[in-house]
């Protein structure tokens, strides 16, 4: 359940802003949750929803993107789409596949006041 | 308050413990009880500023792992200076992590210093095997945790103290999913996977084994009595990740032993070129300013 680390990370990052950016209240947070990163979606959402009690994001609303995972297929050099780590190239059928997309784990923007 | 990460500012509430805190605490595991939970509450939750509710916008951008991403490159910069080989060593519970360790650190015994830090959600029993041996050891309990995070082991590299010009072992928590996620400023994660746990673990859990740098296959001595395909196993793990080394091994018979002391010797002169390296720019440093 590494999801709730990476929450407090989450709020870790609202505190922070809130400190440096000047808002007290946070009515709503995009996060980018690659599909091929570490991060089950919806344990975030439950652990988001666990945290936010008595916080900045109290009544936030939580919003998750998930970017595709992309990868660079080197013995063909070209850029194709993947849904797992261990899809192969669809071209050729390798494994010699360089993620380059699909990743993230990123608090994009938030709505406050 | 910790001057690295600042963490009695942001943990600064009380722990009941059930007891008296009647004894000194100088025992070998760590207190900090970091990770469990943190009172967000507390903090910027109770300003509110009445009249003021003008919406925006605010694009950050942030990664989630940034905090301790930071807190890792710190260790992994302190681990450097001291020309330390730090591995993460990661698998699932059973998997032979600890007798490895043991055996490893008794093969290397008067090469170089080694040293442990083992990491448990309970007990201190795996230090206390690795202390047997004679290896200073360091035993983090996480509590609820799943994984060791970079901020545990800076205040566990405190009281060990990296082994100067030798090999620091972290062992992780004993889970194939959590600790993928999280750098400790280690060198490489080295995956251990047993054959008496299924060939297909490196598809079933591919972000852990897409992490490492090498795969130990160990308990190779059972593959008689089992249906373990090896072949099948090494190609599924490069399947996730085409450039992880593997190494085959006994920790028990110490069959294989031999190509997992020259991967880690090698790494070790790795490190200590790298601080030759930093040391050679120090020194050439100190000469310009006596020319200067």
């Amino acid at each position: 359940m590494h999801e709730m680390s990476l929450t407090e990370g989450v709020f870790r990052i609202l505190d922070d802003q809130a400190a440096s950016q000047g808002f007290a209240r946070v009515k709503a947070v995009v996060l980018e949750i690659g599909e091929l990163s570490q991060v089950d979606p919806e344990s975030m959402r439950f652990c988001f929803e666990a945290i936010k009690g008595g916080t900045i994001a109290e009544g936030a609303v939580l919003e998750i993107l998930r970017p595709p995972g992309r990868a660079f297929c080197l013995p063909c050099g070209v850029e194709v789409a993947v849904a797992q780590r261990y899809d192969a190239c669809p071209h050729c059928g390798g494994h010699q596949l360089q993620v380059i997309g699909g990743e993230e784990m990123r608090v994009k923007e938030m709505e406050v006041e | 308050m910790c001057t690295v990460c600042g963490c009695g500012d942001t943990h600064g509430h009380s722990h009941d413990h059930g007891h008296d805190h009647g004894h000194d605490h100088d025992h070998d595991h760590d207190h900090h009880h970091d990770h469990d939970h943190q009172h967000w509450g507390a903090g910027l939750a109770g300003v509110h500023v009445p009249g003021l509710s003008q919406k925006r916008i605010v694009q950050i951008e942030k990664d989630i792992l940034g905090h301790n991403d930071a807190l890792a490159a710190t260790n992994r910069q302190r681990l450097a200076e001291a020309g330390v080989f730090a591995l993460n060593l990661v698998s699932s519970p059973g998997s032979g992590k600890t007798t490895l360790l043991v055996e490893t650190i008794g093969a290397l015994s008067g090469r170089f210093p080694v040293a442990v830090i083992e990491g448990d959600q309970q007990t201190s029993f795996d230090a206390d095997r690795i202390r047997a041996t004679g290896a200073p050891a360091v035993q983090v309990n996480t509590g609820k945790g799943c994984h060791l995070d970079a901020h545990m082991v800076g205040h566990a590299l405190d009281r060990l103290g990296p082994p100067e010009e030798g090999v620091l072992f972290v062992e992780n928590v004993g889970n194939l999913v959590c600790p993928a996620a999280f750098d400790l400023g280690e060198d490489a994660k080295v995956v251990v996977l047993s054959v008496t746990e299924g060939e297909d673990k490196p598809l079933k859990y591919p972000d852990m084994f897409h992490a490492a740098g090498l795969m130990i296959l160990n308990k190779i001595d059972l593959l008689p009595h089992l249906d373990f395909d090896v072949a099948r196993c090494v190609g599924y793990a490069r399947q996730v990740n085409p450039g992880i080394k593997v190494i085959e091994l006994s920790a028990k018979t110490r069959q294989g032993f031999d190509a997992w002391l020259d991967w880690i010797a090698a790494g070790r002169k790795t490190a200590l070129a790298r601080r030759a390296a930093s040391l050679e720019a120090k020194l050439r440093a100190v000469r310009q300013s006596i020319e200067d």
